[in-house]
């Protein structure tokens, strides 16, 4: 809070006008013809609407490929997660190491952050190709027949890997913070105990990391919701048998490609409560960090 | 480091050299792929080592494009994507840094409504509701502009708590003592505000142009006029019309080109853009 602040009245509307007119029209507008779009349902030719209370979430809830997504979803969130943020926490504690080359590792790790899903999706779908790819190539001669046209396993694999692919210099910035922050002081007196690096790690440098790994556990729950999407639309397209259909996916699929709007925006409403429970969650963390 | 152990200092090296190495790996085999002529993937797998199509390659795709999957020239693609970036960090940086002005140094009515407006954006990423954003957009007869390209992206919850935050660090007493020297609020908002933060200013660019540049689906729905194309959005178009007749090397020089900007940026700024990120993020 400011002591010391301007008595107009008028100027502040003028300086919040651009951002408010903005939110207004593109954010609040849309979300809330969302939720008015998920109570209706059209007929088949769009003629008749009518108010349908919660059928639209009724329906969804008995939709077995909407409770597949869901499934998916999870999954593909945690295995990114885990993936990602495993290579990203081995990469930081062994840069955390280092007294000298530790930016130019820093350097030679940190830009996958630049590049866009999609490219991420498309140059492992790439290397993946199953007739000229150089991975299927090389899994062939121990035996593996990799398809992600046609196995599920394969098209959800390829879609993980390319999404962490993407987020471990992410997490890997965050995770370097993290460690700085952690006193030298606890370190070497475990060392003069007797600790091993291993034993270290585990009761002293991991315990005291909880905060961050927590932070990013949101995040990158946040991040393979919604920002993978380039990555499923240009390699998989939601298939085999919607084996990678997420929920975003989904809401695309439904609402642009077959025109079922009640569906897409009932879909939609339960999206946005998911956001904001991440969003709630992340605020709390951030909360607490600004305490200590 | 605690203690000296030979052997750990090199499994340290050996795993930053792999994680540098896996990090590089795809984007080694695109270069790769896009420096050699078409014929080169008939063998059954991609080669290994460079080409002599390279300058062919790319000046194709600059130039023409493949016209029989309907895409036109990269270079005016990749101008938009410039334009694209550059609006949307430019008008985010805008309009957060009067809205973070009007909420610190003034106190008016509804204030807290106007603050908690912009804070609920936060939820409600344009993925989420994109039926209805098209429909406004459509609405409005913004398809196929660069308005519709970068106005409804602009509004952001991010960049106005990042300069509150900045902000509320600006010691009262600069506030006092440049009103006791008379300046209007609009002249301590140019004067001091801006100057000082500048640095968060730039770090933000960095993020916003990058964010700005990698739009994926929006662009994808409200462009269907060529000339409005990004190249971000256009990737996808580019590797499906060519899996029928496999073009791999002209669509590997397309990804190349589309995330060499942002990339430069980020190696090139690398400071800027880790203050960047960790500041979003508070």
């Amino acid at each position: 809070m400011k002591r010391t602040i301007f008595g107009n009245q008028v100027l502040p509307w003028l300086l919040l006008a651009p951002q408010l007119v903005v939110t207004l029209v593109f954010f609040l507008w849309p979300a809330a013809q969302a939720i008015w779009q998920s109570f209706l349902r059209e007929d088949a030719f769009g003629l008749n609407t009518s108010f349908v209370w919660f059928l639209n979430y009724r329906a969804l809830l008995n939709d077995g490929d909407y409770m597949a997504a869901l499934g998916t979803t999870a999954i593909f969130s945690v295995s990114v997660a885990a993936l990602s943020m495993g290579l990203a926490l081995g990469l930081a504690v062994s840069v955390d190491r280092l007294v000298k080359r530790a930016p130019l590792y820093t350097t030679l790790l940190v830009w996958p952050y630049a590049v866009a899903p999609v490219i991420a999706g498309i140059l492992w779908w790439f290397i993946f190709n199953p007739t000229i790819g150089i991975l299927p190539y090389l899994l062939d001669r121990v035996g593996y027949d990799w398809n992600h046209r046609l196995q599920s396993g394969d098209a959800m694999m390829l879609v993980v890997i390319a999404a962490a692919w993407k987020q471990v210099s992410y997490n890997f910035l965050f995770f370097v913070a993290g460690l700085q922050s952690i006193p030298a002081s606890l370190r070497e007196a475990a060392a003069i105990d007797g600790a091993g690096p291993v034993k270290r790690f585990a009761t002293i440098t991991f315990p005291l990391l909880a905060p961050t790994t927590f932070f990013l556990m949101v995040v990158n729950v946040t991040y393979t919701m919604f920002d993978t999407f380039g990555i499923i639309d240009a390699t998989t397209g939601g298939g085999p048998n919607q084996a990678t259909t997420i929920l975003i996916y989904k809401i695309y699929a439904d609402g642009f490609l077959a025109l079922n709007l009640g569906s897409s925006a009932a879909q939609s409403v339960i999206l946005m409560a998911i956001v904001i429970v991440l969003t709630m969650i992340q605020f709390r963390y951030i909360e607490k960090k600004v305490a200590y | 480091m605690v203690e000296d152990r030979p052997w750990l200092n090199r499994l340290t090296h050996l795993v930053l050299i792999l994680g540098v190495l896996i990090v590089a790996f795809p984007v080694y085999v695109a270069l790769i792929a896009s420096t050699h002529p078409a014929t080169a993937f008939s063998t059954g797998v991609i080669p290994l080592w460079p080409g002599d199509q390279m300058w062919e390659n790319y000046s194709l795709m600059m130039g023409s494009g493949l016209s029989t999957a309907g895409a036109p020239p990269l270079a005016g693609m990749i101008l938009n994507s410039l334009i694209m970036a550059l609006v949307i960090a430019t008008g985010k940086i805008a309009i957060s840094v009067t809205s973070a002005f009007a909420i610190v140094y003034f106190r008016f009515r509804f204030r807290q409504l106007a603050f908690w407006a912009i804070f609920v954006t936060l939820m409600l990423p344009v993925e989420v509701r994109i039926v209805p954003t098209f429909k406004v957009v459509a609405d409005l007869g913004m398809l196929n502009s660069y308005a519709g390209l970068t106005v409804p992206l602009i509004a952001s919850a991010t960049a106005t708590f990042l300069f509150r935050q900045v902000f509320l660090t600006i010691p009262d007493e600069l506030t006092e003592a440049a009103r006791i020297d008379g300046a209007g609020p609009m002249k301590f908002f140019r004067d001091i505000l801006l100057p000082l933060s500048q640095t968060n200013i730039a770090a933000l660019f960095v993020i916003l142009f990058i964010y700005g540049w990698n739009q994926y689906l929006w662009p994808l729905l409200i462009t269907t006029d060529a000339s409005y194309y990004t190249v971000v959005a256009s990737i996808k178009r580019l590797a499906q019309a060519v899996d029928s007749v496999p073009q791999w090397n002209l669509v590997m020089a397309a990804v190349i080109l589309a995330m060499l900007p942002p990339v430069l940026v980020v190696v090139g700024m690398q400071r800027l853009f880790v203050k960047g990120l960790v500041e979003t993020e508070k």
